[in-house]
This record gives C-alpha cells, structure tokens and sequence, in this order.
C-alpha cells in the first residue's frame, strides 16, 4: 500500500511516514495553495502520512 | 507563524476568524451594528463565509446576488446562485437576486460579445457591470455600506498587479476602505482582506458552508491567478511574505512615503567626512564606518 493524494482529478501515490508538506512539495504542490483532508477532517502541513491514507486536496485560490 | 492558527482545533478556529474580522472592522472603522449592510455575494467560498461572519458577529448584514448568466459547460451561474440561496434560507437571511440579462436583455458573455470590450473574455464587461449593480442596489435599497469577500491573497495579487505597471491611480485607491463618494456611492469594505486565502477555506470547510468549488470558466489563465501562484510559491519559501507585502504598503501609503520622489527631497543629505559621497548617516557613511568597524577589529584581534 502507499498513500494516494487526490488533487481534482489528479493522483499522486507518495511513501508513507512523510510530512504532508514533504510530500507535496515532492509532488511540485505549492503547499500554500491546498487545504489537505483525511476522512473529511482537515489535517495540517506537519501531519506525518500513514500507509493507507487517502488526502483529498482542495484548491484554494479562486478568481478571475 | 500564521500558519500554525490553521492547526488550532477545529472550535477555536471556528472563533478566532469572526473574532479577528471584528478586530479589522474596528482597526479600519468599517462600519457599526447601527448600519445596514450588503454583501456581494457570488456563491463562493469567501463570500458566503463573510456573509456567515458578520451574521454571527450581531451585524444587519443582507445579501446581493447578481446572475451573470456564465454557463461555461458547467452550469455556473445557475449553480452557483442555487448555493447563494441555499445558504440564505437555510440562515433565514435576506438575498436580493439580480438576473442581468433580464434586466439589460443579455447576459454578460453575449453584451461582452457585443460591445466589442475586453479581448475575447467578458471579464471587463463583467466587472464593470457588478460595479455598476452592486452601487445601483446599495443606493436603491438604502444602504450605508457594500462588503466583499477580497481576501489577503486577492489584495495581494492586485497590488502586485499594479506594482509591477506601477499604475498610481490604482495604488492611491486600493485598501480595506473606500470611502463613500459625494455623490452617493456606498462605502466599500473587505472585512476578510487581512485572511489568507488558504485561511478562508478552512473556515468555509469547518464551518460546513456548501459553496460553488468550480472556478468561473473565464477566469481560465487570468493574470490574477498566475499573480497568486507566484506569491504562493514566495509564500512558500517565506512564510508571511503575502501579508508583509500587503500590510507595509497600506503603511508606506498612510505614512506618504511611497512614493520616492517626495521621500528622496525629505531625506537630508550631507557629504561624508571622509569619503565625500552624499549620505543621510549622521556622521561618516555606511561604508566608511563598516571599513573603520572592520579596521578596529583587526587591530584588536592582533
Ligand atoms: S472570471 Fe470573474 S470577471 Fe471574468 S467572467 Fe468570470 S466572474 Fe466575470
Ligand atoms: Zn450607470
Ligand atoms: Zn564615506
């Protein structure tokens, strides 16, 4: 198993026991530009993923 | 940093942001709980997250809604209006609803096609027709104060905007007040421009407000998104480099020293006393004292 990061329709499979925000960056994700969620929660930058975890990553910037 | 206020539990966030957006409307004398105001509303996450704000901060706060009839493959307008009314009666708030192409006879990508503005996207005729509707229904319907949901990182990449074409008639106007006109324009606040946009998510989510996810088809490529990408992947590697940039200009601008010509003749000058190069140092310049600095310790390490 891994841990598989959903952005819209993207997937992105990363090494489990990395930070959140390692993994994202690792993924060319700007951190500041996603809120992450887990099980419908919202977890933090220094979350450490666990083998098995889905985060689903919500796009924050909006305009036009 | 800021950042660490999105690792507060889910309930003391859920209080932190009303409680600071209070702290703003003060700070910049926005408005009181005697004013009647209207909140642009767009179905979005910011907007509807103000809407949520001032209501259970006690302010009288009714929404406007204006259908721009977009469609864009994705239902846009319809859905996004469907969440604006939504979020209103499940609140038991007033939303006034304005359909442009019944009031004007098109909607805004065919009045865009046709008055020829704008190169190929309606988003010049669109903003000049939200401006001219939320003034017209602020000043029909009576009230004292129009809000919108600009959050930091929207303030942000206008300014950046306007800095980097230094466009000083924009720089003078931009800020979390715009004072009503003479001539009986509203007052205009962004009671969230101090709010990261990442900060504004996270309430939205937490606080549970359904809101349209989907970006408007037009706004594709816009220049203000790639001015945020930017600022976010300075934000990035700086942490508070979006509210800095925002918060020293509001400063410079308050203090009239934005702009350098007027700073350079405030400034004395006087020539070094031993180099003879102009400095505003009291005594010798910069450089001459860091070579005597560096001197003296060299001699004392001796
Ligand atoms: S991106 Fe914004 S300004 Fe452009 S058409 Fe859509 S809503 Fe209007
Ligand atoms: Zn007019
Ligand atoms: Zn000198």
């Amino acid at each position: 198993m891994a841990v598989k990061l959903i952005l819209r329709d993207k997937e992105y499979e990363v090494r489990p026991g990395m930070a959140l925000v390692d993994a994202l960056k690792k993924n060319n994700i700007v951190p500041e530009s996603v809120i992450a969620t887990r099980d419908g929660e919202m977890i933090t930058d220094d979350e450490i993923l666990r083998d098995g975890d889905v985060v689903k990553l919500i796009a924050v910037i909006s305009g036009g | 940093m800021r950042q660490h206020k999105l690792a507060l539990c889910k309930e003391h966030y859920l209080e932190w942001i009303p409680e600071q957006t209070e702290r703003f409307i003060k700070k910049y004398e926005m408005f009181t709980r005697e004013e009647k105001i209207l909140v642009a509303v767009s179905g979005g996450k910011d907007s509807l997250s103000l809407w949520d704000i001032l209501v259970r901060l006690g302010y009288q706060a009714d929404g406007l809604y204006l259908g721009l009839g977009i469609d864009g493959g994705i239902n846009y307008s319809n859905e996004s209006r469907r969440l604006a009314e939504k979020f209103a009666k499940e609140n038991n708030l007033k939303l006034h609803v304005v359909d442009i192409e019944k009031e004007y006879g098109q909607p805004i990508p065919v009045m865009a096609q046709i008055s020829h503005r704008g190169y190929g996207k309606p988003c010049a005729v669109c903003g000049l027709a939200k401006r001219h509707e939320m003034n017209r229904i602020a000043r029909d319907l009576g009230y004292d104060v129009l809000a919108t949901g600009h959050n930091l990182d929207d303030e942000a990449a206008v300014l950046f905007g306007n800095t980097l074409n230094w466009v000083s008639e924009y720089l003078l106007r931009q800020g979390p007040v715009l004072p009503a006109s003479a001539d009986g324009l509203a007052r205009k606040v962004k009671p969230l421009c101090r709010f990261y946009e990442r900060e504004m998510t996270a309430y939205a989510i937490a606080r549970g407000i359904e809101y349209i996810y989907e970006e408007c088809p037009f706004a594709e490529g816009s220049q203000s998104i790639l001015y945020k990408e930017t600022l976010n992947q300075l934000e990035t590697v700086r942490p508070g480099a979006k509210l800095i940039f925002y918060l020293n200009f509001l400063e410079a601008r308050k203090s009239g020293n934005l702009f350098i010509e007027k700073n350079m003749e405030m400034q004395k000058m006087h020539p070094c006393p031993k180099c003879g190069q102009p400095t505003s140092a009291p005594d010798f310049c910069s450089f001459c004292r860091m070579i005597e600095k560096m001197k003296a310790e060299i001699t004392s390490s001796d």
